[in-house]
């Protein structure tokens, strides 16, 4: 068999296997399935074995090629989502200062949050939008929904839809326009922040659903940031975190936090420290930690047996690597 | 539920992850499709959030709106190579207007105010801190000002001054170490999000 | 004329953003209100040149049968899909049941989120290459993307339980990212503003003039 014939044999099979469990998954055959204990904790066993093994296999001077590192990294996060093991999530004193500042705010306050984001780091911030955004309704305050980037405000629509189907929350209890309004997204980047300084109805004419500011009982009393008493925003990079603190902050005197990506929350730690920022949650642990505050645990909590052991598969490959490294005289390159 | 939607959502995921094995058709496809779709998801945002309801619904109200579309009609001359050049004037005015208000931005947030919160009293206010607090501080404020003097090329490194750029260095380099960290942090996340697709929303095998 | 009155343009804009800074007033922050209008709307345009311009680069492949020239029609067949989708809707395009929707759910959300997913494998495979403690320079890089990968996740707080509560290692994570990242973030970012604040006046001083390319 040639390797062409390998390969489509390989994915016949992957495709047929995909098709048994989609099939037993809408005609309800199973229902999920979870590790017991013992089992996780064999497979654990195992895994660290393997890579003891590549450890001893690379002092011999056998050197392992990128996709065995691939599959790992694969095996490393695939199997943690099918166990059943708890930790105890720390919760940082940037994640306790934003869920003190929804604390102090009065029933009925203004919070502007800003959804900079787009669906490839969804997994690291929807599940802080839910849990802010779910925090928020608990608490009675008015949510002002926008984007600076395309995409962030069918992401607020989802995390609203979410949150509201987790909490049993109907479109009778939190009203469209009364408790939350999405007014969509534009243009313009910074220019957008600087312009809403003067007035959020030029850059937003109508909401996300083409409805007009002035018909919207939330918004059509508010001016500018001064009508605002907290802001929240949810970025992934450019525009963002940096942008609100250099115009809205700065410049207009709002009150700040934010949810970052793990990439770009090292970045704001200046403003943070500087009190430009009130608090921040970087990354889904600290999503995680903000879900604990809340007590609306998501699924930052549910990854984060995941992202606790890929993280000691590229400890334990960085060590491999340097023993490669070391064990050659420094002179080693590694398979590509 | 919607199943051909979550089978093409999955082929699509997996067609992109298939790009790890080799380069092949099925990933090419797959980015194809990525091209084409988002292309043509910013030309619909654009249209409807920008030039209805920014300049169509307001051109009325705020006839001055007329310049940005003028300028915004001048730039898709681009288009056209013998009048391309006209393009340089709505450019002229992003360039101005970048310059403008991010200078004033970078120089109020990133320069006066960082320097101002570099600039603090070592043991916190009214000698409040602990020994603990004042070796932090002493490594924030230290750090910063040696991290300044690395990037300061017009004067060799030498001597004092080259040991200060040393002290920079390894800051710097912390820096860089937690930034990888997190990074790696970021990208684990982002894959455990897909993993949890195929195997949540796709196969049912999760619970 | 080609580049005198982008020089011009360029200048008085630029100036008008520095002066209503100072002065947030009459007529200045009229001024400032209609340059960001217009700007949101420049750059609108500019997106829309640059999805122009892959149709035309697109279409180019396509006549002159360029090698994976098949892709490209994919990438318009992709293309005028999701714009037939977007403009049928009307301005609910956005609604639940639109087809639009459906598109940015099954096929725009899986590809974004993928494409960046994969860099997961790519950022570990680069670490066990690459990621060496070469000098002591080296070596404080990898310690502080130890401790941070550790210490940043519940794991290692329960490696490090048995310590008392401030010793553990997210404790002296917490340390690293408050002082010395914060202290080298600092000197970066206060360069890259020092850089940035010349350049933009370079630019609206009109010293600087390559971004306007040359004469022809």
């Amino acid at each position: 068999m040639n390797r062409r014939m390998i390969e489509m044999s390989i994915l016949a099979v992957i495709t047929i296997l995909s098709i048994i469990a989609y099939l037993g998954k809408i005609n309800g055959w199973h229902n999920g399935y979870t590790f017991s204990t013992g089992l996780s904790i064999t497979l654990i066993i195992l895994l660290a074995a393997s890579v003891i093994f590549i450890l001893v296999l690379t002092i011999k001077g056998k050197l392992i090629g990128r996709r065995i590192v691939f599959l790992y990294i694969g095996i490393a996060i695939t199997l943690p989502l099918f166990m059943d093991i708890s930790q105890e999530i720390v919760v940082s004193n940037d994640v306790k200062a934003v869920y003190a500042d929804l604390e102090g705010l009065p029933a009925g306050s203004k919070i502007l949050v800003s959804f900079d984001y787009d669906p490839a780091s969804a997994p690291e911030l929807q599940p802080m939008a839910e849990a802010f955004i779910g925090e928020c309704f608990k608490r009675d305050f008015k949510l002002i929904m926008m984007g600076l980037w395309p995409m962030g405000p069918q992401q607020a629509n989802m995390a609203v839809d979410t949150i509201m189907n987790r909490m049993g929350l109907t479109d009778q209890d939190i009203i469209y326009g009364e408790d939350w309004v999405n007014l969509g997204f534009q243009t313009g980047d910074v220019f957008v922040i600087q312009r809403m300084g003067g007035s959020f109805e030029s850059m937003f004419h109508t909401d996300i659903n083409g409805r007009p500011y002035q018909d919207i009982p939330l918004v059509k009393n508010i001016k500018n940031f001064s009508n605002i008493d907290y802001s929240f925003n949810l970025s992934a990079g450019f525009p963002g975190t940096v942008e609100w603190v250099q115009v809205g902050v700065d410049r207009y005197g709002l009150k700040l936090s934010c949810g970052n990506t793990a990439v770009q929350a090292p970045t704001v730690y200046p403003y943070l420290k500087a009190g430009q920022l009130s608090g921040l949650i970087g990354g889904m642990n600290d999503g995680a930690a903000f879900e604990k505050l809340t007590q609306l645990e998501g699924k930052a909590t549910k990854f984060m047996l995941s992202q606790s052991f890929s993280h000691l598969i590229i400890i334990a490959f960085i060590f491999i690597g340097n023993v490669a490294y070391f064990r050659t005289g420094r002179k080693s390159a590694l398979k590509k | 539920m919607d199943h051909f939607g979550i089978w093409l959502a999955a082929f699509l995921t997996l067609g992109i992850y298939s790009f790890l094995y080799r380069d092949n058709a099925w990933y090419k496809l797959s980015e194809s499709i990525f091209i084409g779709i988002s292309a043509g998801y910013w030309v619909v945002i654009l249209f409807w959030d920008n030039f209805y309801a920014k300049f169509w619904l307001q051109r009325q109200d705020d006839p001055m709106l007329w310049v940005g579309a003028a300028l915004g009609f001048l730039m898709l001359l681009r288009l056209i190579p013998k009048i391309g050049w006209i393009a340089r004037w709505p450019l002229a005015f992003i360039d101005g207007a970048t310059a403008g208000l991010w200078g004033m931005n970078f120089l109020a947030s990133n320069i006066m105010v960082q320097t101002k919160a570099t600039i603090m009293p070592l043991m916190g206010p009214a000698f409040s801190g602990s020994i603990g607090d004042l070796l932090s501080n002493l490594v924030l404020v230290g750090g910063t000002f040696c991290g300044l003097i690395y990037f300061f090329f017009s004067k060799e490194h030498k001597g004092a001054f080259g040991n200060a750029a040393r002290v920079g260095i390894w800051t710097i380099m912390i820096t860089f170490g937690a930034m990888f960290g997190y990074t790696v942090m970021s990208r684990m996340s982002l894959l455990i999000g897909r993993i949890d697709f195929l195997f949540r929303d796709w196969l049912g095998l999760l619970k | 004329m080609r580049r005198e009155i982008p020089l011009l343009i360029t200048g008085i804009v630029g100036v008008v953003f520095v002066i209503s800074y100072f002065i947030p007033h009459f007529p200045f922050n009229m001024m400032d209100g209609w340059f960001s209008d217009w700007f949101s709307i420049i750059q609108a345009c500019a997106i829309v040149l640059g999805a122009l311009n892959l149709l035309l680069i697109s279409s180019q492949k396509i006549i002159r049968r360029k090698t994976d020239w098949g892709y490209s029609i994919v990438v318009m067949a992709t293309f005028f899909l999701m714009i037939i989708a977007g403009f049928s809707g009307g301005v609910e395009f956005r609604g639940p049941d639109t087809t639009f929707t459906w598109l940015y759910n099954f096929t725009f959300m899986p590809l974004s989120s993928t494409m960046y997913a994969i860099l997961a494998f790519f950022v570990a495979s680069a670490s066990y290459r690459a990621f060496r403690a070469r000098n002591a320079e080296a070596t404080l890089l990898l310690g502080a993307a130890f401790f941070v990968m550790i210490g940043r996740v519940p794991i290692g707080d329960l490696i490090t339980g048995f310590m008392p509560e401030g010793a553990r290692l997210s404790d002296l994570t917490g340390w690293i990212m408050d002082y010395p990242q914060t202290a080298g973030q600092r000197a970066i970012m206060i360069g890259i503003a020092l850089g940035l604040v010349s350049t933009s006046l370079r630019v609206i001083l009109g010293i600087e003039r390559s971004h306007l390319g040359g004469d022809s």
